[in-house]
């Protein structure tokens, strides 16, 4: 902690978060000048966005920490299956899905967390 | 679906922006992940203000939860800074792919950064799905009322689970840890309207915990390398011999 100590906090934000996260955006920015949103490229990148996305979903529920990680695996993926169909089948709404998982995760986690 | 997408001004368009931010599902999603987040800061002893600010300028509840619990436990100021990059790639396609949505007559590249710095999964998504279907006059100032409306409730819900940090149950806190994957698996998937996006979905599923489970270095860079590349060829090659 000695590094932070001499550093302001505020300064550590900008350094260490601001500026490493934010290069990424503006690199987007330079690389997307000219590109039209019927571009080969821009397709791709969308596929891309959409992969590492699926990834990171799919290592939240899996892979999980914190108070999630409390909670059966079994009863993450359940919860997650079950919010995913409950979607499908009530007129495509997020929300139906989302509470539906999220009642299926509570009343799961309730009965068999250890 | 709201009706036509067609507004009198462009201050119009941004109160709309943010009036659908504020309606969506993702105002539940920010607010249970900002309210884990702020209950971290709480615990790592970093100021509410210094949380606030964050928000503002990191606006990406990976890099900020990274940020907080590496500099909370005292780890070196450049391994921080390369763990926040390596989770902020995914920002990089996602901007090429938002950008030309929002470009249009006079519009300078300058009036761009601003979006692109407010691009996060939730706005992405939700601009993914309404800028399409409306007028390209109209599409920045809504896309940044969007953001605003986001970025507005992740940092009034920090503040709340900053104060609120003590005492969350252990069910309640995986419940609201459980709203970011639930809601945006869902919010993909009924964004995903052309195969290409379909197929990145179900193969960035299955590689993601793969490369994850036997320890690949930058495995979410590789799910989206390959399972993006391997969605798109198979579209196009399908296309090919159609």
């Amino acid at each position: 902690m000695s590094g932070v100590a001499e550093l302001s906090p505020y300064l550590v934000l900008i350094l260490v978060g601001f500026l490493p996260n934010e290069v990424w955006r503006v690199l987007g920015l330079v690389l997307a000048r000219g590109l039209n949103e019927e571009s080969e490229w821009v397709v791709w990148s969308r596929a891309v966005a959409t992969a590492i996305l699926a990834g990171v979903i799919a290592k939240l529920v899996l892979f999980s920490g914190g108070a999630l990680a409390t909670i059966p695996l079994s009863v993450r993926v359940t919860a997650t299956v079950l919010g995913f169909l409950a979607f499908l089948a009530i007129k495509r709404s997020i929300f139906a899905g989302v509470v539906v998982g999220e009642a299926v995760l509570v009343i799961g986690g309730f009965f068999f967390t250890p | 679906m709201p009706g036509p997408h067609t507004y009198s001004s462009a201050s119009a368009a941004f109160f709309g922006g943010i009036k659908s931010a504020l309606t969506s599902v993702f105002v539940l999603v920010l607010g249970g992940t900002y309210v884990g987040i702020g209950a971290l800061a709480h615990d790592f002893g970093f100021s509410s203000t210094w949380l606030a600010l964050s928000t503002l300028l990191v606006w990406a509840a990976p890099a900020q939860v990274i940020l907080l619990s590496a500099l909370g436990a005292g780890s070196a100021l450049i391994e921080t800074a390369i763990a926040v990059t390596l989770s902020a790639i995914r920002l990089f396609p996602m901007v090429v792919a938002l950008l030309p949505l929002l470009r249009g007559e006079g519009r300078r590249f300058g009036d761009l950064l601003v979006p692109a710095h407010f691009t996060s999964i939730s706005m992405w998504v939700e601009s993914l799905r309404l800028l399409p279907a409306m007028s390209r006059e109209w599409r920045l100032a809504f896309c940044n009322g969007l953001s605003v409306g986001y970025m507005g409730t992740a940092v009034v819900f920090g503040f709340v689970g900053f104060y609120l940090a003590a005492g969350l149950p252990p069910l309640l806190a995986g419940a609201l840890l459980f709203l970011t994957p639930m809601s945006f698996l869902i919010s993909t998937a009924r964004n995903a309207r052309v195969m290409v996006d379909r197929l990145a979905l179900v193969l960035g599923l299955i590689i993601g915990p793969l490369l994850a489970w036997y320890h690949v270095g930058l495995d979410l860079m590789w799910t989206g390398v390959i399972g993006g590349t391997l969605a798109y060829a198979v579209t196009r090659l399908r296309e090919a011999f159609a």
